[in-house]
């Protein structure tokens, strides 16, 4: 499934886009103009990676030290041990589209427990 | 470069390995560490651990598949380093033949005299120790927490929540004054206050009393603070005993460049146990944060590999972070250096703030309060080349 997400001109380099879904994803503009969308939780523990130092083509989450390929998913040292979903992106008539992954999410065992509980 | 031996097994000696076989080296890597446990992480054992919400195999720091080809000598003690023959005394009588050697030895809770062989004492540093008091705190009761550090911030916060009655103790007359500032030491440590934590300040503790277990925490002002378990969260001095004698220099742990060099050829030191030289103070900090000891070991790491012929670059300003009572803390730079300190968002009273530290109109540190997004725009800004 493909979803808006937002106007590219909305969305200036070096910053990030979070949609607000369950799990959420982030969408990520470089500083070399590149898009790319993954999961925005960090998968050590509840940190929006949106907030996160983007650097290059890697966010670090904004508790911790873990940085992660937005064109991979992989984390490159701990705390986090697990990579994120990465999700395709299409940028159609200046709007960002993303398409979902179907795998399965790897979240920090607060959410996992949380999700796995069912709504609340 | 053949041998290389890295002393400590935590995280910055698992960083170190990760670094050099990272960087290329190929050679016998021989890990040692005097706990039995592989690397774990520390950061949940005053937290998720202390509390039960995260087990054991959930702290390992090493990936399932991880295979650094090192040689791991677990659970004995590093004794002595001999400079001549270039060789790691280990305390069971081996030696490991290096000429490559990383100094991660760390530091150890510093203890309360007269506190030795009596129950319900605690320091907290080791998974050991975190699962002692864990198990002690599922029993509930009156805790006592000596220190209103870090550390002691975060047992009593942990221990509220799982329904103790705690008292912290804290003989400067505000906590977190030294890596904070009094004034947002001040506003940090309300948090105890907030949730009835009792905070006792500027009073220092006499002693303990009890005949085989403790029963209260004695003060210098006569009083005397009932308690089932106590917690001592005085800090934590450097190993580096085991290096008297050995060429290389101490000075409130081991003395290092800024590339984390240190007086001997072919020896680097980092984590807990290093005094690393910041550029940016123009001084040596010992820097006990989690975050350095991942980080510094890269740039440590190339210094060895190239024989110390590197220009050390500038290290990102220090950075640590703290979980109480449901607030998200976080600080980068040196309070230290300040002479002012603004909010420049959030309220106080909501515990929801972000305070920039200035030296003469310059940011030099910044505090968050459960404000990620905009705590990292403000340590990005630090971090700056050219910047303090």
């Amino acid at each position: 499934m493909m979803i808006p997400a937002c106007r590219l001109a909305d969305l200036p380099r070096g910053e990030a886009y979070r949609l607000d879904m369950d799990p959420p994803v982030s969408v990520f503009h470089t500083d070399d103009g590149e898009v790319f969308a993954i999961d925005d939780t960090c998968t050590h523990q509840d940190a929006s990676l949106a907030d996160g130092w983007l650097e290059g083509c890697e966010v670090e989450c904004p508790l911790h030290a873990s940085k992660f390929d937005l064109r991979t998913g992989a984390v490159d040292a701990p705390p986090a041990k697990l990579p994120v979903r990465t999700h395709e992106v299409l940028v159609e008539d200046g709007m960002i589209y993303v398409r979902v992954s179907t795998d399965a999410p790897n979240l920090p065992p607060c959410i996992a427990s949380r999700l796995a509980a069912g709504p609340a | 470069m053949k041998a290389v031996a890295v002393v400590g097994a935590s995280l910055a000696g698992l960083s170190a390995a990760r670094s050099l076989r990272k960087q290329g080296y190929d050679g016998r890597l021989v890990v040692i560490g005097d706990e039995t446990h592989r690397p774990y992480d520390r950061p949940p054992l005053s937290k998720e651990f202390l509390a039960g919400t995260l087990g054991e195999a959930d702290l390992a720091l090493e990936a399932d598949d991880e295979d650094l080809r090192a040689e791991w000598l677990l659970g004995t003690r590093a004794d002595g380093l001999d400079r001549t023959r270039r060789a790691v005394r280990l305390a069971d009588g081996r030696e490991v033949r290096a000429d490559g050697i990383v100094i991660a030895t760390g530091a150890a809770a510093r203890t309360l005299p007269g506190s030795e062989g009596l129950a319900g004492v605690h320091a907290l540093r080791t998974l050991d120790d975190a699962r002692a008091l864990r198990d002690e705190l599922a029993l509930g009761g009156r805790l006592v927490v000596i220190g209103g550090g870090f550390i002691g911030a975060e047992v009593a916060s942990t221990a509220y929540a799982l329904g103790l009655d705690v008292t912290v103790v804290e003989v400067a007359p505000t906590p977190l004054a030294g890596p904070l500032g009094e004034t947002m030491g001040g506003i940090v440590s309300a948090l105890h206050t907030d949730h009835g934590v009792r905070l006792l300040c500027g009073v220092g503790v006499k002693g303990l009393s009890g005949g085989t277990r403790v029963d209260a925490v004695l003060l210098e002002d006569g009083r005397s603070i009932p308690a089932d378990i106590v917690v001592v969260g005085v800090g934590a001095r450097p190993c580096v005993e085991w290096l008297e004698d050995s060429g290389v220099e101490l000075d409130n742990g081991v003395k290092c460049g800024a590339d984390g060099r240190t007086s001997l050829a072919g020896v680097v030191a980092v984590g807990d146990c290093a005094n690393w030289y910041d550029p940016r103070l123009g001084a040596h900090r010992r820097v006990e944060h989690w975050t350095g000891a991942r980080e510094r070991p890269d740039a440590a790491v190339a210094t060895l590999l190239a024989g110390g012929a590197l220009e050390p670059g500038v290290p990102r300003p220090p950075y640590f972070w703290s979980d109480q009572y449901g607030v998200k803390i976080q600080f980068a730079g040196h309070a230290g250096v300040s002479d002012s300190v603004t909010v420049e968002e959030g309220a106080v009273g909501d515990r929801n703030v972000l305070a920039v530290y200035r030296r003469a109109g310059e940011p030099v540190a910044v505090l968050g309060m459960n404000q990620p997004r905009l705590f990292v725009r403000w340590r990005k800004q630090l971090a700056v080349p050219g910047s303090r």
